[in-house]
């Protein structure tokens, strides 16, 4: 076994294994908690495949906002382990049952996958994850998505402060 | 310096395949088991990123950047779906004191 096989493996048993915490733990903040573990943990298998613009942004958008988010909301609603909601053991039953079946219905299907070899790349691979390489081909090619996002993102940002407003001209 | 990807030292797409498809199934898991509406939302993100791991897995295999963009765009979308969803979701919690998602089947009707 080579060593990148060994950290590979470690870090994909971590991964999982975080990820089944972030669904199983009762407590809300810690369920966060673990899902900033796991964005972590997913952050290092982007570095493993050379992808250092995408590990970097995987860190600041999802452990620096988004989770920064879902625990300014989960302070805010000041949740406990008693007003938790819980679902029924027949739930929990079907839904382990369904996860189950899903995997394995996938894993069987992916098992056989024909996966072409790639071409031979040359030593330009390296900077293939850069800010230099991705950025030439984001304001190219994909100029056009680029564009398109940006006007998603002002529409979810009014929307944001609309859905915050509304409740407070009801109390005036 | 020329760095070797991971593929060339004998971990196979196929074990990125396995853990991609195993953290989709622990999303989608998460989704049918927990009913607080916050870990619904935590599932899904941890959905969309089981496929930004599978695409940029691929993107390195087959040294291509073009997945590396997508998963850039999936995570500007994820941002704008967690924002408006939190939000949503304060609203609801102002009205019914609660996060159940059950509380939703009150659209219906």
């Amino acid at each position: 076994m080579s060593t990148e096989l060994i950290i590979a493996t470690v870090l994909g048993g971590l991964t999982i294994g975080s990820a089944l915490m972030v669904v199983l733990s009762q407590h809300p903040v810690r369920s966060v908690l673990y899902l900033i573990v796991t964005f972590f943990l997913i952050t290092a298998n982007y570095v493993l495949m050379n992808a250092q613009f995408i590990a970097i942004v995987n860190i600041i958008v999802y452990a620096g906002a988004i989770m920064v988010l879902f625990l300014f909301v989960l302070m805010l609603l000041n949740l406990s382990k008693e007003n938790e909601p819980r679902s029924s053991l027949f739930m929990k039953v079907a839904a382990a049952l369904a996860g189950g079946v899903l995997f394995l219905v996938l894993f069987a299907a992916l098992k056989d996958a024909a996966i072409f070899a790639p071409e031979v790349t040359g030593p330009h691979n390296e900077s293939m994850g850069l800010v230099k390489n991705l950025g030439n081909l984001l304001f190219t090619k994909y100029v056009l998505p680029f564009e398109i996002s940006s006007i998603l993102f002002i529409a979810a940002m009014v929307g944001a402060v609309l859905l915050a407003k509304r409740d407070k001209q009801i109390t005036e | 310096m020329v760095l070797a990807t991971i593929f060339e030292s004998g971990v196979g797409i196929k074990f990125y395949m396995l853990l991609a498809t195993a953290l989709f199934v622990i999303g989608a898991f998460g989704v049918l088991y927990r009913k607080n509406a916050i870990i619904l939302l935590m599932c899904i993100e941890l959905m969309l990123n089981a496929a930004n791991l599978l695409l940029v897995a691929f993107s390195t295999f087959y040294g291509k950047a073009d997945a590396q963009l997508f998963v850039f765009f999936i995570m500007v979308v994820a941002a704008a779906e967690a924002t408006v969803g939190l939000s949503i979701l304060v609203l609801v919690f102002r009205n019914a004191r609660s996060v159940d998602i059950r509380l939703f089947n009150k659209l219906k009707d």
